[in-house]
């Protein structure tokens, strides 16, 4: 009865499972002596692990609140001050350049020759240098280069611009703040511009001229018959790029803007909580992560072709 | 079939039991054993004595510093590393090596430079750093003696008409992070109730120059960091320092904790450039003492007695160090002092014996 079945070293069912064993094995090892290597490290230097720390006081002031704040506070509310910062640029920041990137994307389709090269132009600029290098480009040239706020410049009584920042009709953005937006939108946007770009193009042509022959104009063509079609193709790189957005807007440290990696910075300065903080941080940013990405699979599921 | 599925069944929980008990154990023997095994390796007392023999191995000091701050660690446009901070690792070399150039100097920022210490990466953080009670406990650092007696101060432009910490109300003030000068500015502010808005930088170099932009009224630092990065703005002569000083800032070396071979090493380096001062011994006189017949002129010099040996030391690294990097007087005068651009008074910084802070206990 048991002729049949072969010995166990030649079974591959076997050996799949030793092999994931092994993996496992040498993971759990790794982690082990890493612990290790860090318990071994703190117990040297007198150091305890722990987050009590989040409830002592931070004794340091942050520029930018939109909860009340004050230095008396914890650390644990300047680290929530700090995220909420961070939402706050990664949310304006999606839709911006969410906005910047279609309309970019659909001029390199243009039939009109200035719209067409303006839009190449910008792509290969923004898509070609450092994010680092254009954030500190919009800092110091474009916000820290206009006048004083005593002689701002004022575009149709609305908008004021200074050194104190966007200044709106009803509450000013600081020129950190700004600066990041602005950075993160149109570096974002020029990748997002060549997804939008692959994503039309990858439109059959028969669609076109079906829809040309049932005698739409171009721009419904594009809105009714083409663009959702496309969306197939663009939302999950779409998706990579709002997750690199919101992971980017952690170089707001460079350009004094107080997101949460900026608070975290701090208290870690402070504290010397290197180990903790940085759990804290690398938590945090997969819970964005892992948050956006949750929300644009549901919204891809939603625009697939559904079977029938 | 069957007796496949229970051979690999049981196979597969035995390793996985195999795998639970021996990783726990390994943790347990590392966790628990570790502190026994340095007590038992080193002796109570020693908890290391392992850095300074790595570097005596090695044949060089690692130092972090600056690199940015004008007479405390600067790198000149010759490549050269000078400055007050730099000198203290120069002496601490002449004493090991008995060559003050034995010195690799790493440039950390603010926030890089306890990490840098505590993981070994630099043997000495000597880079104006503030001794706190938490950066002593916490952090894990051991504290030299205070190289600098600072204290933060708040510089303006002339025009602004700013003259004191009340008109600075709901102005802009720059800021570095990663320093006490933050948190020394939001006590300050609390405690006069004046609502400021702090514009915060990690990179010191941004943090000036977004002053010198003119988005900040204000900026706060060690008063002989905004006198040395002072001089480096583009117009030094429209900025003004406001008199008032708003905290007491020791700037000292400071060595990663648990090793106290090596961080008496460091305090008794500092200290004998201190002690030298006190004596009147510098490194051009330093020929006319060897015959000297004070006790305490030979003991400081290894003529007479070991305490270098109680260091590691060769009996007379003191000598060694001042030949090489001078007293600390000398030091002062050739990075701060009057011939300096920066021209900081010595004020606390003098001996003791002059009205100073600067104070050595006794090599004996």
């Amino acid at each position: 009865m048991t002729n049949d079945k072969p010995p166990l070293w030649r079974d591959s069912r076997f050996w799949n499972i030793a092999g994931q064993l092994t993996a496992l094995f040498l993971a759990a090892l790794v982690v082990t002596v890493l612990v290790s290597n860090l318990n071994r490290n703190l117990q040297q230097l007198g150091i305890q692990f722990g987050f009590d720390f989040l409830k002592q006081q931070a004794s340091f002031d942050i520029g930018e609140t939109l909860i009340a704040y004050k230095p008396t506070d914890t650390y644990s509310l300047a680290l929530l001050v700090g995220l909420i910062n961070a939402l706050r640029v990664a949310i304006t920041g999606i839709i911006l350049t969410t906005i910047v990137g279609v309309l970019a994307g659909v001029a390199r389709l243009s039939d009109n020759w200035l719209v067409r090269n303006i839009s190449l132009v910008y792509v290969e600029i923004f898509r070609n240098t450092p994010l680092l290098l254009q954030l500190l480009f919009w800092y110091f040239a474009v916000f820290l280069g206009f006048p004083k706020a005593d002689n701002k410049i004022s575009l149709w009584g609305l908008i004021g611009l200074s050194q104190n920042g966007i200044e709106l009709p009803w509450f000013t953005l600081s020129p950190e703040f700004s600066a990041l937006l602005l950075g993160l939108t149109f570096y974002t946007g020029a990748f997002i511009a060549e997804i939008v770009r692959g994503g039309i193009g990858s439109v059959s042509k028969g669609q076109w001229e079906a829809a040309r022959s049932l005698g739409l104009k171009p721009g419904l063509i594009m809105r009714l018959v083409i663009f959702p079609q496309a969306l197939r193709v663009i939302i999950p790189p779409l998706t990579s790029q709002y997750l690199n957005l919101t992971k980017n807007s952690s170089l707001a440290i460079a350009i004094g803007y107080p997101d949460i990696y900026f608070v975290a910075s701090t208290t870690f300065n402070q504290t010397g909580r290197a180990v903790e903080v940085m759990l804290l941080l690398m938590l945090t940013y997969l819970a964005l992560s892992l948050t956006i990405s949750l929300i644009m699979n549901a919204f891809n599921r939603t625009v697939q072709i559904k079977e029938r | 079939m069957k007796k496949l599925a229970l051979i690999l069944g049981t196979s597969l929980i035995l390793t996985i039991t195999a795998c639970g008990g021996n990783s726990g154990q390994t943790t347990t023997t590392n966790t628990g054993g570790t502190p026994v095994a340095q007590t038992t390796g080193n002796g109570v007392r020693t908890a290391g004595g392992d850095r300074f023999n790595t570097i005596k191995n090695r044949g060089q000091l690692i130092c972090g510093v600056s690199g940015e701050v004008p007479g405390f660690s600067f790198v000149g446009t010759d490549g050269k590393y000078s400055g007050i901070d730099v000198d203290i690792c120069r002496a601490v070399a002449a004493a090991l090596f008995d060559n003050p150039d034995a010195v690799e100097f790493r440039n950390l920022n603010a926030k890089e430079r306890f990490t840098a210490l505590q993981t070994g990466e630099v043997d000495i953080l000597s880079r104006n750093t503030t001794w706190t009670l938490s950066r002593a406990t916490s952090v894990g650092l051991d504290f030299a003696p205070v190289v600098f007696y600072d204290g933060q101060a708040i510089m303006v432009r002339k025009s602004s008409g700013i003259k004191s910490l009340t008109d600075l109300k709901d102005k802009a003030i720059c800021v570095q992070t990663g320093t006490t000068t933050e948190q020394n500015l939001a006590d300050q502010m609390r405690k006069r109730n004046i609502t400021y808005k702090p514009v915060v930088f990690e990179d010191v170099n941004i943090t000036f120059a977004t002053y010198a932009e003119g988005r900040c009224d204000a900026i706060t630092a060690d008063r002989s960091a905004l006198v040395s990065r002072g001089t480096t703005l583009p117009k030094p002569e429209d900025n003004v320092i406001l008199e008032e000083v708003i905290s007491s800032e020791p700037l000292a070396p400071a060595v990663a904790k648990g090793d106290s071979k090596w961080g008496d090493t460091v305090k008794w380096v500092v200290y004998s450039l201190l002690k030298a001062e006190e004596l009147g011994i510098n490194s051009q006189n330093l020929g006319q003492f060897t015959n000297s017949t004070d006790p305490d002129v030979k003991r400081f010099l290894g003529t007479e007695g070991n305490l270098g040996e109680g260091l590691g030391l060769p009996n007379d690294f003191a000598a060694k160090v001042i030949k090489h990097v001078g007293n600390y007087g000398e030091i002062y005068d050739r990075n701060l002092g009057p011939k300096t651009k920066l021209n900081l008074a010595r004020g606390q910084n003098q001996l003791w014996s002059k009205g100073g802070l600067l104070y050595s206990p006794p090599f004996r």
